[in-house]
């Protein structure tokens, strides 16, 4: 197996709510992330894939350093960073990148792309203006587009073209990993296809690990080496693409993958309809957080909460069927 | 043909813009039965919801105009009527769900509130009764404990239950035609696969003719009868999905066709995907609007514009080499940047 790039343990985010109660301390909190464990290896594509605010893009904020864990730990390349300085943290940053959903909020409409792309670079004082410059329009022909674009401003670029931006800016620190949240949900089919298409050959290019995070379950297939499947702020199965689309254990995996429209007008799809909406992460249901939806929940589920298991070499599922 | 509910015929829509005028959308046509679905598909920008938008009428006033093109809904022409004719027909017989449902629902007003205001613009109807519509609605949607949550206001509820009140909106009176644009794109898809089932199944029951906007071709296998699709606010191609599916003609189409990732896409492979962007509409173009982009294109594509040829019956495409005398063959692997 190759090398660790990064390891999470057990991590958890819970949010206090705050509640507008006078002499009323909150005592309540959004589970968010609630008790993760996963390995992520060098070189991989690993697809996080679940339900809206099944924690996701929490977990990502986590891995980034933007935002403390309330429990468990980050590892990166064997690090723990909780016990790092300041100093080693800001090192760190510039390894793990992220680029984000909506290309049209994610970039000041006032600043050239120029101005843009270099600031991560002027942030962590490398180089001065004239070897920025040089190495934005180098940037800029690593993602397909042309150097003279530098002086232009967002408003004049397409959606496709922006998200193009955002990824060079994630790029220009030289990063170990990239950490995409739903990078191309936005776009439309044949944008969408270009953005992916770049993604993979940087991924060729400089050795890059990617954490990547959508709700297309067709396009994490396509892009993702392993997989992880979140419901209600925990993993409950993981896998490589293939176990996890050819051989889905967990129901909740299951009732996920049914549910992707047709592949053609011809097909017969059997769906198992999810009944009732994903569960508030305030208060998740006691025992198996999937029980109140599943078709085959039993007694114990309601009440045990079922461990993570090892189905073979890289399979793992958290489901009483399989303990 | 009296079971013909809606027909668009040669529609165009301007905008007009700083100095420019954008024609976004160039002789589009429709012909839609009762209880058929028809599915819009193609690029952003290249014209779905503005097509939508005009047959509500909704188009932004002084802004947005039809210079051309004639819409017959149910008999009536839609072009000529009065304001208030119109409202009268939004609502009650043609309802619409946007793009975005948190846009569309006012956040100060409870949920059931807005249902029963819906209800009650068109529908005679005592207070009491449109509250009691609004619970069954909610229930009918799906909506757990609707006694309860018709009390809520919607930032509490999530994506997919705030999209399922908008359909409730929507169906509430009962509309011979219900224009859904994008109504699933911000949604899971197990929640996706929860509505387009709901859908599916009050159209089954009120014999409602449905128009879907999206750009999720799964979507229009999985829902519609026919589909047009769409480039740079011209019908490209147009027939039934069965059709569109085995026997696509249109190169816009073929690589739409070919850029969408399925199951059947190969981990690992290069995705085709149409290289270059769409044309700017402000600019007048001679030609095909896909001849800068096409794999195809000859000189002709850049001067003169392909006219509508229908090459099988319903099954209508608007390219030069596509014709009763012409066929393009069909390469693999062109649309690779
Ligand atoms: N700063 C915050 N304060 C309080 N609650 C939060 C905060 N950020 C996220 N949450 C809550 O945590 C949960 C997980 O949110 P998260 O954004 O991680 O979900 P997600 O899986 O990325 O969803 P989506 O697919 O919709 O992007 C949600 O219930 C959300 O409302
Ligand atoms: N109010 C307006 N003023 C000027 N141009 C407009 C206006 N509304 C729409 N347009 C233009 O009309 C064209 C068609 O837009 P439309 O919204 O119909 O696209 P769409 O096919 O629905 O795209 P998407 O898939 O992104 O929703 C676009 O070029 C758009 O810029
Ligand atoms: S543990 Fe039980 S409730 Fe949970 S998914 Fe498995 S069978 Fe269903
Ligand atoms: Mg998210
Ligand atoms: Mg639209």
């Amino acid at each position: 197996m190759s090398e660790v790039v990064i390891k999470v343990e057990n991590l958890k985010k819970h949010f206090p709510i705050n509640e507008a109660v006078p002499f009323k301390k909150s005592t309540q909190s959004v589970k968010a992330v609630d008790g993760v464990s996963f390995e992520v290896y060098k070189g991989e594509t690993l697809g996080i894939v679940g339900e809206s605010g099944c924690g996701k893009s929490t977990m990502a904020r986590l891995i980034n350093q933007l935002i403390r864990p309330t429990e468990g730990v980050v590892e990166f390349k064997g690090k723990n960073l909780a016990t790092l300085g300041s100093k080693e943290i800001r090192s760190i940053r510039k390894s793990i990148q992220m680029v984000f959903q909506n290309p049209y909020a994610s970039l000041d409409p006032r600043k050239t792309i120029e101005y843009l792309i270099a600031e991560p670079l002027a942030i962590h004082h490398i180089g001065d203006a004239k070897s920025r410059k040089k190495r934005v329009i180098e940037l800029l022909e690593v993602v397909g587009l042309s150097g003279y674009h530098a002086e232009r401003y967002v408003h004049e670029f397409s959606g496709g073209q922006r998200q193009r931006i955002n990824i060079a800016r994630a790029l220009a620190l030289n990063p170990d990993i990239i950490i995409c949240d739903e990078p191309v949900s936005a776009l439309d089919v044949s944008v969408q296809a270009q953005v992916i298409n770049l993604l993979k050959d940087l991924q060729r290019k400089f050795d890059l690990t990617y954490i990547f995070i959508s709700h297309d379950l067709n396009v994490v297939r396509y892009i993702c080496d392993r997989i992880a499947v979140m419901y209600l702020g925990k993993i409950v199965e993981i896998g490589t693409y293939e176990e996890l689309y050819e051989n889905p254990k967990h129901p909740y995996t299951k009732a996920l993958l049914s549910a992707i429209p047709k592949e053609n007008p011809f097909d017969k799809k059997e769906r198992i309809l999810l009944e009732g909406d994903v569960p508030s992460p305030v208060n998740p249901p006691p025992g198996c957080s999937f029980h109140k939806r599943c078709p085959h929940a039993m007694e114990h589920c309601k009440k045990d909460v079922p461990a993570f298991v090892d189905l073979g070499e890289t399979q793992k599922v958290a489901c009483h069927l399989y303990s | 043909m009296s079971d013909v509910i809606l027909k668009v015929e040669n529609l165009d829509v301007h905008f007009r813009s700083s100095a420019s005028i954008v024609k976004a959308v160039n002789g589009v046509n429709i012909t839609l039965k009762k209880k058929e679905t028809l599915g819009i598909v193609g690029e952003s920008g290249s014209g779905k919801s503005v097509t939508a938008t005009a047959l509500m009428r909704l188009l932004p006033k002084g802004i947005g105009s039809i210079p051309n093109g004639k819409i017959t809904f149910n008999g009536k022409d839609i072009l000529s009527l009065s304001d208030k004719e119109m409202r009268d027909v939004r609502g009650n017989e043609i309802a619409m769900i946007f793009q975005d449902p948190m846009t569309s629902l006012n956040p100060v007003f409870t949920v059931g509130d807005q249902i029963e205001e819906a209800v009650r613009t068109h529908q005679q109807m005592s207070k009491k009764e449109a509250k009691k519509k609004a619970i069954e609605m909610l229930k009918v949607v799906g909506i757990p404990e609707p006694e309860k949550r018709v009390k809520m206001y919607p930032h509490e509820f999530s994506g997919g239950m705030r999209q399922r009140v908008m359909i409730a909106i929507a169906l509430s009176c009962n509309p011979k035609l219900l224009i859904a644009d994008e109504p699933t794109t911000a949604l899971d898809v197990t929640v996706q696969a929860q509505i387009l089932e709901l859908m599916k199944s009050l159209q089954e029951k009120n014999d409602t003719s449905i128009i879907m906007i999206t750009h999720d071709l799964g979507v229009v296998w999985e829902m519609c009868d026919k589909v047009i699709v769409m480039y740079a606010g011209n019908t490209v191609e147009s027939g039934t999905v069965e059709t569109i599916y085995e026997n696509p003609l249109h190169p816009y189409t073929w690589g739409l066709l070919e850029s969408q990732i399925t199951k059947n896409t190969l981990n690992g492979d290069k995705l085709p995907a149409i290289p270059g962007s769409p044309p700017d509409l402000r600019n007048p173009i001679p030609g095909c609007n896909f001849a800068d982009r096409c794999p195809y294109a000859k000189e002709i594509c850049s001067t003169t514009k392909p006219q509508p040829i229908e090459v099988e019956l319903g099954h209508i495409v608007s390219c030069h080499f596509q014709t009763n005398s012409n066929r393009l063959e069909r390469k693999e692997r062109v649309y690779i940047e």
